[in-house]
């Protein structure tokens, strides 16, 4: 080793000065000199050099590179080609002790908030909680899609606009409830999955993504333009806020605060919200769990892994894509419709691409096909973003930083290992993300 | 008359496969005789593998029959069936040249996404399974039953809750064997089972195909290069070369058949225009 170590250094530097000297090549222009106008008699461009500036980011480079060669990189190059790193599957036992812990903290949350913050200040905070979790719901509903069937869909939003219209509609138009309509947009959501599932799920990959985008666009111009229907740019509003068995959440005699003995406080109203989609996004979770352990759920992820394989084994894939298209569809219904009630208005402006695209890049950040993951994705993009809104538009530049360092940190997601479904002995291990097919829709 | 032709679990009648301009199949007719270990052989190019895309529905002949005789007296006609039917109601599995395994799958889960339908049947087509219903629990653990059979027999029981990806490469062949006989077949449609094998794994290959031809009512038919297997295990050999058929017969029969010396090792100069007319080129 001792006498490899002159060369290592050797290396080290060489490898630091090239980056120093791109750094150098780069800078002379853009750091080194500067074009600027005189403040004096009429107005001259002359030309100032700043040296100083380009000998900070030429060290900066080379020091830096020096460190992170020594510090990072080095312990990859002494492994290269002596011994194959064994492959790492950490996920499955973080998986394990998270879900409880998010569990408690998800349910006590609103208490706790209250407890410190006072009704007064704690509402913003449940308020981000109920976004969060809608967002969470989506992400899981969207993980069957495209998690578990490796069918990517960039459209995924359509299917929330059509959950909270159709409970918005029937509501305007026939004075139903949020009890009676959340079922129903569910249903409507799936019919619609089906219905473009029909001509869309022959197509693969790209194809699919591009039409599942455009049929996204379509369900929001249709409701941007049909004035009559839908109100179009206007919205609907007036849509009315769910009930607790019966109970509203008003001040009056047979109000929610007045059943149960309490000071009037709409606060009350905001934790039954939250309450409201924890439930609806556990119920997703529950069924999506439940459902790959079943035939279908194994078929699914058949199906991300090799469609070919599966027809030959006689599995019905356009029936198999169809019903994973529409449980998703039918979760985003639910959301929707969930969001109407809670935003009291809605317009086609909450459903643009930017919507569908947050909630894939929960899904793949979080790790495709882990619930978990979208949870932690879901917690830090909504809540971090919301967060920070001090920051203005700066906090874009944050988030596509975040992003990227996600990205080519963990390629697969932040839990990338899969659990397998069904074992023969106890204690089966996950399955590391390397052997695990992304699905070509 | 032979075996096959008495009692035939497949018979391909007058099969032509074009692709525009080519004909990669031309008026092909052979039969699968049930309970034989069949072979289709040929040199590379020869259309044994689109034989096989045919039967198996991942392409649609442009001429002729494949009719598939069931045990219990029913008959299907495999050119009309989309491709999942002809695995699910007329009992053709198949295994393919590339391996196609489900690799982010454990070994298990293969297995028992092959008894989709079935488990479909007991899950009542899932409703019963979320709700908890049904004899779906006692369904399922007779699949995986099922399931550890055939890793008994193909030597992967130890390694069930593994990704089959982690397999090595005679281990997947064989897992895709396992996987396919999964679904219950009457036809096993083999596409080069040997292909990379060592001699050591060839020979369990052999033993295996004995196996599920002695222990099953499975009829099976493969493509195979290497004659050692050909030769060793099969009942009947059919030979294509160019999309036609050359030979049809025993092993014995094909070994001495000089249409089939002439398409594997070619003949010498001075007899190209004898044979060739014997050939009835």
């Amino acid at each position: 080793m001792s006498a490899q170590k002159p060369d290592y250094m050797r290396e080290l530097l060489v490898d630091s000065g090239g980056g120093a000297l791109i750094a150098l090549l780069m800078g002379v222009m853009m750091l080194g000199m500067q074009v600027d106008v005189t403040s004096g008699l009429g107005a001259e461009l002359i030309l100032r050099f700043r040296w100083d500036y380009l000998a900070y980011a030429v060290g900066a480079v080379f020091f830096g590179r020096l460190a992170m060669n020594l510090l990072v990189w080095r312990k990859l190059k002494v492994l290269d080609g002596v011994s194959l790193p064994k492959p790492k599957v950490k996920g499955e036992a973080l998986e394990r002790n998270l879900k409880p812990v998010f569990l408690v903290v998800a349910v006590l949350l609103p208490f706790a908030l209250m407890f410190w913050l006072g009704a007064r200040g704690s509402r913003q905070y449940i308020d981000l909680a109920i976004l969060v979790t809608t967002y969470v719901m989506l992400g899981w509903g969207l993980n069957i899609v495209v998690g578990l069937a490796g069918l990517l869909d960039l459209g995924y939003v359509a299917f929330y606009a059509v959950g909270a219209y159709s409970y918005a509609l029937l509501a305007h138009y026939f004075g139903f409830s949020f009890w009676i309509c959340l079922p129903l947009a569910g249903i409507l959501a799936a019919f619609w999955g089906i219905i473009l599932g029909f001509p869309v799920l022959r197509l693969r990959g790209d194809y699919l993504a591009i039409v599942t985008l455009a049929f996204g666009e379509i369900i929001r111009v249709v409701l941007l333009n049909w004035y009559e229907f839908t109100g179009g740019p206007d919205g609907i509003s007036g849509i009315p806020r769910p009930s607790f068995f019966g109970l509203e959440f008003t001040r009056g005699e047979d109000g929610f605060a007045a059943f149960f003995g309490l000071d009037y406080s709409s606060i009350h109203r905001i934790i039954f919200l939250y309450y409201l989609i924890l439930i609806l996004a556990l119920t997703t979770n529950f069924v999506t769990m439940r459902l790959r352990r079943l035939p279908i759920g194994r078929a699914w992820e058949a199906l991300r892994e090799d469609e070919i394989a599966c027809r030959s084994l006689g599995i019905n894939t356009t029936n198999t894509k169809l019903t994973a298209f529409a449980l998703g569809a039918m979760f985003g219904g639910f959301a929707g419709s969930f969001f109407a009630t809670r935003q009291g208005f809605i317009s086609p402006e909450s459903f643009t691409f930017m919507e569908s695209a947050v909630i894939l890049a929960i899904v793949v950040l979080g790790g495709l096909g882990s619930q978990i993951g979208v949870v932690i994705a879901a917690v830090v993009m909504i809540g971090g973003f919301e967060l920070f809104r001090e920051l203005e538009e700066y906090r874009m530049l944050v988030f596509g930083l975040l992003m990227v360092v996600i990205m080519v940190w963990k390629p697969r997601g932040l839990i990338s290992s899969r659990a397998p479904s069904i074992a023969l002995s106890g204690r089966a291990q996950g399955i590391s993300a390397d052997m695990v097919q992304e699905g070509h829709g | 008359m032979s075996h096959w032709d008495n009692n035939p679990v497949l018979k391909v009648e007058h099969l032509t496969m074009r692709f525009g301009g080519l004909t990669a199949v031309g008026d092909l007719s052979f039969n699968v005789g049930r309970g034989d270990i069949t072979a289709l052989i040929g040199p590379n190019g020869a259309g044994k593998t689109t034989v096989f895309n045919c039967i198996t529905g991942f392409y649609k002949p442009t001429e002729g029959r494949l009719v598939m005789h069931r045990s219990g007296g029913e008959k299907h006609l495999l050119e009309r069936l989309p491709d999942f039917k002809i695995s699910a109601n007329a009992k053709v599995a198949r295994t393919f040249q590339n391996i196609r395994l489900f690799g982010g799958m454990t070994i298990l889960e293969n297995l028992m996404v092959a008894q989709h339908n079935p488990l479909m049947v007991a899950s009542n087509w899932t409703i019963g399974g979320v709700l908890g219903l049904g004899g779906f629990k006692r369904k399922e653990a007779e699949a995986v039953e099922r399931a550890k059979y055939w890793l008994e027999l193909t030597g992967l029981i130890d390694r069930a809750d593994k990704a089959a990806a982690d397999l090595s490469y005679g281990d997947q062949r064989r897992l895709e064997i396992a996987r396919a006989m999964c679904t219950g077949p009457e036809l096993l449609c083999l596409d080069e089972p040997a292909a990379g094998l060592n001699p050591k794994e060839s020979l369990e290959l052999n033993t295996l195909l004995s196996t599920i031809r002695r222990e099953h009512d499975t009829s099976i038919l493969l493509i195979e290069h290497d004659m050692s297997v050909v030769m060793e295990i099969s009942d009947h050999v059919v030979v294509l070369d160019y999309g036609v058929k050359i030979s049809d017969g025993t092993p014995d029969f094909v070994k001495n058949d000089p249409h089939v010396i002439a398409a594997y090792l070619g003949v010498d100069d001075d007899e190209v225009d004898d044979v060739e007319e014997e050939v009835g080129l």
